[in-house]
């Protein structure tokens, strides 16, 4: 005599419950995952967003005789500390190189002090009553007032947090991701190529295999000092350049390639190999023809997200000295530079206020490139996508 | 069969393993019984052994095939029959644990000599799959790109004209010229194969194997298939595995039944379907066991 229905749905109820608790948990655990996602966006947008702000004065300058020697007589003694002092410094400068302005005056929209800044924004800052008084006037005439931050864009690193730019440390993520990929791209792959299509199953490949898979979990600043020891000081590559760093940073992008392009290459089916073998191609020609152009789109893949993962790295890169203080737009491979999450670093660990701001702006420009490179690794994905 | 001394039995059609043992064996004669059109041998195979690791999937196969004509191999599943089609185009290279021994000649030579490249065999020796593979490129791509590569065209003219030709050699000429461009993955299943079949006569070799070519097919595009078959051994010669026995019945002038890694009968397809010399053979073709 088998159960009766109402015995089957008496037991099954049990089970109902234990499937619906685990649903309820696994939703949960989602829920709390993307609560704290918002919580750091939200939190990244309102201390970063300011940071594409700065407050600007319009100021009168005069180019007399004396400002070529002391810059303060050029403006209004009242605007002194209220306007950026590398703006007041760059004035003789600007004299010696160019005489002819001298006796002229003109009118400009120059970058104001980081405190005057932090005043217009509602922080906490250094200003004196006087001082925000004048602000204040100034603010009612319209001769102070925020405008797009365009320094921050068009800038190197700066002492002085209102003329303290990204470009420097762009320019360098951009050289060393060139380092990186030129190095790191055609030796993952065609390591992956022979692995996967050439080499034969024994133990040797087998402990390259579990070598390569562990060299992904290896802490990061390990490289570094790999790159330390190796690079710099055996064969003497300049450090602090785009150069050690991207032979470092390539290190360890290194072996996500290699993994991506093994598993891009083991998901062509095998009767497409049978099929180019039997019409007598080559082992290189069934590679080249056949199985690369269909593994393309994975090996980008997983490339553009090893590229990702290189750009966010800090660590490997204070060991070959990336993680410093560079004014300057890097001009070549060879000379120092830094790297953006290198940048934020620095800026965190200044003491001033003002550059609070600037950290966040530049999490949020690193995110932004980040995501976009993600982004553009799903698209790929999702465009080639062949089903069999 | 199986207790068989070390004396090489060599299947030529028309002698059971038996009977071979009683007469001095036909090595490399061509066959010409029941047969107005003499054949020539096209590939010899002599004491042929094949393992998997340790497991024998093969054992002293010798057997004749003929050219311009359509040998099936029939048996059971796990026979040998394809293990032993992909032995003549060392398609069972590519498994790292296969261990070969004995002899397939082809042309005088030793396929499974150091000196052979097998690139070169299987120029020679073409073959189609169970499933359609054509390449995921166009219809015309799939053709062009072999003889391309074995330098056979060099102008673009050439290739037209060999790509047009091989599609209607193979019966799909005239339901793909508008759409030559057009993947090759888009076809049916049954068209697909014949891409197949024209992709391997493309580089017009001496013998194309097919292993179960129509098994994935529905009966009408199965039916095409043979008809082609039947117009192609005009050309080439033709080694087909099928399960199908009205299949090999229908197709084939020779078949040869396996059975556990053996050949254990050789045949003309009608004596084999109506008078087999073996028991096991009646066997298998009245239905008993496969």
């Amino acid at each position: 005599m088998s159960d009766s229905f109402d015995q089957i749905s008496q037991q099954l109820k049990r089970r109902h419950r234990k499937s619906a608790r685990l649903k309820w948990l696994s939703m949960g655990a989602l829920g709390l995952a993307g609560l704290f996602l918002l919580w750091f966006f939200t939190d990244m947008l309102i201390k970063g967003l300011p940071a594409f702000q700065q407050a600007y004065v319009e100021t009168e300058i005069s180019y007399s005789e004396e400002a070529s020697t002391d810059a303060r007589q050029a403006i209004d003694s009242d605007l002194i500390p209220i306007v950026s002092r590398t703006e007041i410094r760059s004035i003789p400068r600007l004299l010696r190189n160019e005489p002819d302005l001298i006796g002229s005056s003109e009118t400009l929209w120059l970058l104001a002090n980081s405190q005057v800044d932090q005043y217009l924004k509602g922080q906490r800052n250094k200003l004196s009553d006087e001082e925000i008084a004048t602000v204040d006037r100034l603010v009612e005439s319209g001769q102070v007032t925020q405008k797009f931050n365009s320094t921050f864009f068009t800038q190197g690193d700066s002492k002085t947090a209102e003329s303290a730019g990204i470009l420097s440390a762009v320019v360098g993520t951009i050289m060393t991701m060139i380092v990186t990929l030129a190095i790191a791209f055609p030796i993952g792959v065609m390591t992956a190529i022979y692995l996967e299509e050439f080499a034969p199953d024994n133990r040797f490949t087998q402990l390259i295999e579990i070598n390569i898979n562990n060299l992904a979990a290896i802490p990061s600043i390990l490289f570094g000092l790999l790159g330390l020891a190796i690079f710099i000081n055996f064969f003497g590559v300049p450090r602090s350049s785009p150069l050690v760093g991207g032979m470092t940073l390539a290190l360890m992008t290194l072996p996500v390639i290699i993994i991506s392009t093994r598993t891009a290459l083991r998901s062509v089916p095998e009767s497409i190999r049978h099929a180019a073998f039997g019409l007598g191609c080559s082992r290189w020609q069934v590679v080249k023809d056949h199985v690369l152009p269909l593994a393309m789109p994975g090996i980008m893949t997983g490339s553009i997200i090893g590229l990702a993962q290189a750009m966010g790295e800090t660590a490997p890169l204070i060991i070959v000295g990336m993680v410093a203080f560079i004014p300057d737009v890097g001009a070549s491979f060879t000379e120092a530079a830094t790297v953006m999450p290198a940048q934020v670093f620095t800026w965190a660990s200044e003491p001033e206020k003002a550059f609070v701001e600037k950290t966040a702006g530049g999490i949020l420009l690193l995110l932004t490139i980040l995501i976009s490179l993600n982004a553009s690794a799903v698209i790929l994905r999702k465009k080639f996508e062949r089903r069999w | 069969m199986n207790s068989m001394n070390s004396q090489a039995t060599v299947q030529t059609p028309g002698q059971s393993a038996e009977r071979v043992e009683q007469q001095t064996p036909a090595v490399g004669q061509p066959y010409t019984r029941n047969s107005e059109a003499s054949h020539d041998l096209s590939i010899r195979v002599r004491d042929l052994n094949l393992w998997y690791g340790k497991s024998q999937a093969l054992s002293n196969i010798s057997i004749d095939l003929f050219q311009k004509n359509v040998t099936a191999l029939i048996g059971p599943s796990g026979c040998g029959k394809s293990t032993f089609l992909r032995c003549l185009n060392r398609m069972n290279d590519l498994i790292p644990s296969v261990n070969i021994s004995g002899l397939v000649e082809m042309d005088g030579r030793d396929v499974n000599a150091a000196k052979m490249d097998e690139v070169a065999l299987r120029r020679r020796v073409g073959m189609v799959f169970q499933k359609p593979n054509p390449f995921p490129k166009s219809i015309y791509e799939n053709i062009a790109y072999a003889p391309r590569m074995h330098d056979m065209v060099s102008r673009k003219a050439d290739q037209d004209e060999l790509v047009e030709k091989a599609l209607r050699d193979s019966g799909l000429w005239n339901e793909v010229k508008d759409k030559l461009h057009e993947p090759g993955t888009s076809l049916s299943g049954g068209q697909q194969q014949r891409l197949c079949i024209a992709r391997a006569i493309a580089v017009q070799p001496d013998v194309i194997l097919m292993d179960e070519p129509t098994s994935a097919l529905d009966p009408i595009s199965t039916a095409t298939i043979e008809d082609l078959m039947d117009k192609l051994k005009e050309q080439f010669t033709i080694v087909t595995v099928t399960h199908n026995m009205q299949q090999a019945a229908r197709v084939a002038d020779y078949t040869a039944f396996f059975h556990l890694g053996e050949i254990i009968e050789y045949n003309d397809t009608k004596v084999m379907f109506s008078t087999p010399a073996q028991k096991k053979t009646e066997d298998y073709i009245s239905g008993r066991y496969g």
